[in-house]
């Protein structure tokens, strides 16, 4: 035990004696760390806050978009729109199977409080858009259905826009006003967050899509951008995704084999394509750290092979006074180890500063895992273990006499 | 200067029992093809607390004799009795043991880590040992004391001259408490006056603490003050020498010829 410790103390010794060496040595390791650590990292926080960001759109949705190109048209191009408010009543008509259904348009537009003035998402939707979307109202009341019908001018508005016109007081009772209309606040909705997408979910005010037209976005009536369904639980959502798309052709007069002017996604896909994205990240990580690893490991067999043949007579001085050959391999593996920990605790340092940077481009909070850090120090370990052994063996194999009488 | 030439496989050292035996000795190495016979048939006796000084040309096999004495290196045949303990053909760990419990390495270059203070060198063989730092600590100090450098135990090799440095490897080999010491020209780096210190130093760890001292040298004013010089040729102990009056001090080499 005591010879042990001797070795580990002797080691650290050792390696932080030939500081710049050990630093230039153990580069490849620390940055291999690095990437294992930010990999782990994202496995194990990022994945479950994409699952959370996309579960915060709604459960179990199916989007219906215009045309062939990005879902979210901008203001300028909704005259090539073809959804209309017509398809999302004849879908709630004849697929009584879902939960719930409604359009959205939404125009980013000024808006106006007694207090203050705010560039605030204006979302025009049915009864049904809260429901949909998962928001609860914290305060007052949804919209119904016949203040939907009537295009009455009433909105419910998100939590972050409530604070930019209103501060921290309760919004309902107030009114707001856009151009010159005003519209009263019924409804406050609960938080969310942001977006799988990256927007802020709470930053809007919620209105009747028949308003929406007449007073916020005119000239472009009953055309919507997206119509927004919600299947009453997983199992269901394909078979209704396909009724929808049958809807939606009788609706459009177009044959089944025909090129559809509208596109059905499912949040399925949404969840897909963010782990694809996962994936492709977590790919160029491990390549990184495999890379890296190899070359670190490579350089630090190299330098304990140099150690070794340097300090030959150090060796054999220590065979002609007692130690044994496993005495003398456990030192330089220790060696090994100590300047692989070494790279490994940098790279752990490297990759938390890596990950607070990420956390800001990403938007997603990144707590560091204690299985990363068990994944550094114990990938550390093992390469000074895989990489240590061979030079350890040929220290502990050579020769006492050969050894002796090197100069 | 009165020295008797002894027959060969004479005894020497009369009543005292032996710490060496060795008995038909052989050692062979292969190069290529030819075979080289390093020492052939060797018989020796190397009593308890004697001190035998070890001459010969380069390539006599002295080295070679060393080696074998010292548990560095295995006889091809014969047979090592090490304070009666058989120790030629052991393994590779076992002689590492013996190594470190019977043998006191003493090496012309010094051999002490750098960059380590003299305390943790003469510590080294005791790490071997699996002793706590408590204990080496306390028998490496009182080595240290025995070689008169106490008052340098904290020092690093470059801190120190380089008798002291010898010192340290001396107190280095001491801290066992081994029955044997091998030096290996223990003074081929020194000047004539701390050849002189170390000398005596070695002397009177011979005569205080009876042990026996295997001291290869090419100096004949170093040989003289051995009880017994051993000349190794051709890989044979050619002319066992026995120093009837070891001088007490070191002297000028007038009265032998000298090897150099």
């Amino acid at each position: 035990m005591s010879a042990f410790v001797e070795s580990l103390r002797l080691a650290l010794r050792s390696v932080l004696r030939s500081g710049l060496r050990s630093t230039l040595t153990v580069l490849g390791i620390l940055i291999g760390i690095a990437a294992v650590v930010t990999v782990v990292a994202l496995g194990e926080s990022a994945r479950g806050q994409v699952a959370a960001q996309i579960q915060s759109l709604g459960s179990n949705l199916i989007y219906v978009f215009n045309g062939e190109g990005e879902g979210q048209s901008r203001a300028g191009e909704r005259a090539g729109h073809r959804l209309m408010v017509a398809d999302a009543e004849a879908i709630r008509r004849e697929v009584p199977g879902l939960r719930a259904i409604t359009v959205y348009s939404s125009t980013t537009t000024q808006v106006v409080s007694d207090f203050e003035t705010a560039s605030i998402d204006v979302v025009g939707a049915d009864q049904d858009y809260a429901t949909v979307r998962g928001y609860a109202i914290e305060s007052g009341r949804d919209l119904s259905r016949s203040e939907v019908d009537a295009k009455a001018k009433v909105c419910l508005i998100g939590a972050s826009a409530a604070e930019k016109l209103f501060g921290k007081s309760d919004p309902v009772g107030y009114s707001v006003r856009i151009g010159r209309h005003r519209f009263e606040i019924i409804g406050l909705l609960s938080r969310k967050g942001q977006s799988p997408f990256g927007s802020d979910q709470d930053n809007r005010l919620v209105m009747p899509i028949g308003g929406w037209h007449a007073r916020v976005f005119p000239g472009h009536e009953r055309k919507v951008d997206i119509i927004i369904a919600s299947a009453p639980d997983s199992a269901s959502v394909e078979g209704l995704r396909n009724q929808m798309d049958q809807v939606m052709l009788e609706q459009h007069h177009i044959s089944s084999s025909g090129k559809r002017d509208f596109r059905l996604l499912t949040q399925d896909s949404f969840r897909k394509s963010e782990e694809e994205i996962y994936q492709v990240l977590s790919l160029v990580l491990i390549s990184v750290a495999a890379i890296s690893l190899f070359v670190g490991g490579v350089g630090v067999m190299n330098i304990m092979l140099v150690n070794v043949t340097e300090r030959r007579r150090e060796i054999g001085t220590r065979l002609a006074v007692g130690a044994r050959q496993q005495d003398i391999r456990w030192q330089f593996l220790a060696e090994a180890i100590t300047l692989t920990c070494f790279g490994g605790v940098a790279g752990l340092a490297l990759a938390i500063g890596g990950l607070h940077i990420l956390e800001r481009q990403l938007g997603w909070s990144l707590a560091l895992p204690l299985t990363a850090v068990g994944a550094a120090l114990g990938t550390s370990v093992v390469l000074g273990i895989a990489f240590g052994l061979w030079p350890a063996q040929r220290a502990a194999r050579l020769d006492p006499i050969e050894a002796l009488r090197y100069e | 200067m009165a020295l008797r030439l002894l027959g060969k496989g004479e005894e020497s050292a009369g009543s005292s029992p032996p710490i060496i035996e060795l008995a038909g000795v052989c050692k062979n190495y292969t190069t290529g093809p030819e075979v080289v016979h390093a020492l052939i048939d060797v018989d020796l006796r190397i009593g308890v607390g004697e001190f035998v000084a070890v001459i010969g040309a380069s390539g006599s096999g002295k080295s070679t004799l060393m080696n074998i004495l010292g548990c560095l290196d295995r006889p091809t045949s014969g047979e090592y009795l090490l304070g009666g303990i058989s120790v030629g053909a052991r393994s590779i760990d076992e002689r590492a043991l013996v190594r470190n419990r019977m043998i006191g390495f003493i090496f012309q270059g010094f051999n002490l880590l750098p960059r380590t203070t003299a305390l943790e060198n003469v510590e080294l063989p005791l790490v071997y040992r699996g002793l706590s730092r408590k204990q080496r600590r306390r028998m490496a100090l009182e080595a240290l004391g025995q070689v008169g450098l106490l008052g340098r135990a904290l020092h690093r090799p470059n801190e120190l001259s380089g008798g002291q440095q010898q010192r340290v490897a001396i107190a280095r080999a001491l801290v066992t408490r081994p029955p044997l010491l091998l030096a290996d020209e223990p003074t081929g780096n020194l000047d004539s006056k701390t050849t002189g210190e170390v000398m005596d130093l070695l002397e009177r760890l011979v005569e205080e603490e009876r042990i026996t001292l295997v001291l290869v040298t090419h100096e004949d004013e170093i040989a003289e003050r051995a009880q017994r010089v051993l000349t190794v040729r051709d890989g044979r102990i050619e002319r066992d020498l026995q120093n009837r009056a070891p001088p007490p001090a070191p002297r000028p080499a007038e009265s032998l010829e000298s090897g150099r």
